[in-house]
């Protein structure tokens, strides 16, 4: 089964987010990471490959460091990378993101694609299912468990209060969420072998697309940060006392209750 | 007047989801502004009923597709038949609840339209050009980007409890319609096997108006019984700190944080929890935070509206019996 998995490199969930003069975020200094949930997702194609034979390729669109985040896919397990990074694209929503993922994986023989269920950066939960879309593929979202044979796959994923379990068949485009599995950490050995793993850099141009072509169909227009909560009033003493009046300001005061 | 902006109502059970009439309530007073129709649309089997309490909420006209083959959701069917009737009546705006149904069926039929979307946006603001501006959270909530569309129509999912449920007025009159809600075959690959919803009775968590909410200070499993005594005199839902998920004392589906579940509360009461930067992601829009902390040094107190110094089984149980009176009047 072949199978390729989507990743993107994201900030760091520590990271402390400023502003730029231009008033964009800044990145200076940012420790970045693969996005926690394409962690699950990568570990999940690296565990259907050990099961079912095939090849695990890892696809992702961003800046040159991006290449680092494949590099710790591939020392994870996977065979290969393709990095999609070209400077002349400014601004990227989400629906740019699954035109140019879609181009560069079109290119690859697939039965099964994974990805996050969502990016921690933008937070958007979009570019997955829209590549699904793009592809003409069926996709099941937010799975805590999949189990796949050679022409469809049944998925277990989390829904408002509960679970569904679905059946559908492949190709289909599975986005993974925490619980699926316990990621693996890159062992000395497979570091070591990830360097000598394809990993193809990619322009646009490359995959027969123009950044003209690409304008963005929802634009930020301005980023702000929010004016960080500060703590108010902080009671002290025996707890029937502070009980009482917690619940009394919270009757009177803040009317919560 | 021009063709509108549009609600999906999400169901559940039968039951309409609170964030639809949440978007129908605030959908009311921007379509009023904006001088367009409020539409709603109901997918679903034997959902006709629902089209009166969304009129009462304030829609105008209710679209409704019922038909056997909707009454599970699955993506592909509820992409084929909204793309269907979108493209046939034109609103200018869909609205959906940023759900668990709403995140996948968003995306699937924003690129099926070829249009943006905008994603668990916290506010909207009426805009000469462009209709909206939306506000979301990026980043986690570190940052607040304001976004608006290039094309039409505009799409986005709002996050649950972010707007005031209106007084419904079961008087008021709208038109229904029945649409068409033939499926392309194409898009009817999935098969529901099996759904299970958890058999409690407490609201869930993304719609709870209170939240009570537990971290590693609660020492184990078996003393999250006290804030479930507590969450159910306020009618409240139970949340957890991913230390309490990893140590196994709460399912995960619980967990409130960057990589749990964002939860926008009225009330947000934090047991033992210290409140690092990633559970902060997950409820740092709740309107007011209570924290009940031993360590009067910890990070809560400085998020906290009110912050209770004390070990929580000493207070906890006070507490409960304080409210118990409180609710009881
Ligand atoms: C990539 C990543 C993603 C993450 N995602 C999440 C997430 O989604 N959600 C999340 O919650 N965390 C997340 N975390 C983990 C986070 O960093 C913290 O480790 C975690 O939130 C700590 O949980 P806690 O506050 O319950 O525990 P602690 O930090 O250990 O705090 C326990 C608190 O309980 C207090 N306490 C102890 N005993 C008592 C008592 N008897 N009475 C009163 N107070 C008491 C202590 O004073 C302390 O403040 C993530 C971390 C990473 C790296
Ligand atoms: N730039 C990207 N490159 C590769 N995969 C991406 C990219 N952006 C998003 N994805 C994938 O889509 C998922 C959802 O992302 P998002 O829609 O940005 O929240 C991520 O977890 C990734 O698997």
């Amino acid at each position: 089964m072949n199978i390729v998995v989507c990743i993107k490199q994201t900030f760091d969930t520590e990271a402390k987010i400023a502003l730029d003069s231009q008033g964009k975020i800044d990145s200076q200094g940012v420790n970045l990471i693969i996005n926690p949930y394409d962690e699950f997702a990568i570990e999940e194609g690296i565990r259907l490959k050990e099961q079912l034979g095939g090849e695990v390729t890892v696809v992702s669109l961003g800046g040159e460091r991006a290449q680092e985040a494949i590099r710790t896919a591939l020392a994870m397990g996977a065979d290969k990378g393709i990095l999609v990074s070209d400077p002349s694209l400014e601004e990227v929503d989400e629906w740019v993101a699954a035109e140019v993922l879609a181009k560069a994986v079109e290119g690859i023989s697939y039965d099964l694609l994974l990805a996050g269920r969502i990016a921690i950066d933008d937070g958007s939960a979009q570019v997955a299912v829209r590549l699904a879309e793009k592809l003409g593929v069926p996709s099941v979202s937010s799975v805590l468990k999949i189990e796949a044979d050679g022409e469809k796959i049944t998925a277990v994923r989390e829904i408002d209060g509960g679970t569904e379990t679905l059946e559908i068949p492949l190709p289909a485009m599975v986005t993974a969420q925490k619980g699926l599995n316990e990621p693996r950490y890159p062992s000395v050995a497979g570091i070591m072998k990830a360097k000598r793993k394809p990993l193809n850099v990619v322009s646009l141009a490359d995959l027969g697309l123009n950044a003209g072509d690409l304008s963005p169909k929802m634009v930020v227009d301005s980023t702000a940060l929010p004016e960080a909560r500060k703590g108010g009033r902080k009671l002290e003493g025996e707890p029937d006392q502070v009980a009482k009046e917690l619940v009394q300001l919270l009757r009177d005061e803040a009317k919560v209750i | 007047m021009p063709s509108g902006l549009w609600v999906f109502i999400e169901q559940q059970k039968g039951q309409i989801r609170k964030v639809s009439l949440e978007l129908l309530s605030e959908g009311r007073k921007v379509a009023d502004e904006l001088n367009l129709e409020l539409g709603a649309v109901v997918l679903g089997e034997g959902v006709s009923e629902l089209a009166k309490e969304a009129i009462s909420y304030g829609a105008d006209i209710v679209y409704v597709a019922d038909n056997s083959d909707l009454a599970n959701y699955t993506t592909g069917a509820y992409t084929s038949v909204l793309n269907k009737l979108i493209r046939e009546k034109e609103p200018q705006i869909f609205l959906l609840g940023n759900t668990a149904i709403g995140k996948d069926l968003a995306p699937r039929l924003a690129q099926r339209l070829g249009v943006g979307l905008a994603s668990d946006c916290t506010a909207m603001e009426t805009h000469p050009e462009n209709l909206l501006v939306f506000t979301r959270p990026v980043y986690a909530g570190k940052a607040l980007n304001k976004v608006s569309s290039q094309v039409r129509p505009i799409l986005a999912t709002i996050r649950p409890n972010t707007f005031p449920l209106a007084q419904p007025d079961p008087g008021r009159e709208g038109k229904v319609e029945n649409v068409d809600g033939a499926i392309d075959p194409a898009d009817l690959k999935a098969i529901v096997k099996d759904i299970v919803l958890a058999a409690s009775e407490r609201p869930e968590l993304t719609e709870a108006n209170i939240i009570v909410s537990g971290g590693r200070g609660m020492k184990g499993p078996e003393h999250f019984a006290m804030l479930e005594e507590l969450a159910d005199v306020l009618g409240a839902a139970v949340g957890a700190s991913r230390a309490a998920v990893d140590s196994g004392w709460r399912e995960h589906e619980f967990q409130v944080g960057q990589t749990g579940k964002t939860v926008s509360p009225t009330l947000y009461i934090a047991c033992g929890i210290s409140v690092a930067i990633q559970h902060l992601a997950g409820m740092g829009s709740s309107k007011v935070i209570v924290a009940i902390n031993k360590d009067p040094e910890a990070n809560i107190f400085n998020v906290a509206d009110y912050g209770i110094v004390g070990d929580v089984f000493d207070v906890v149980p006070i507490l409960t019996e304080e409210f118990k009176k409180v609710v009881s009047e």
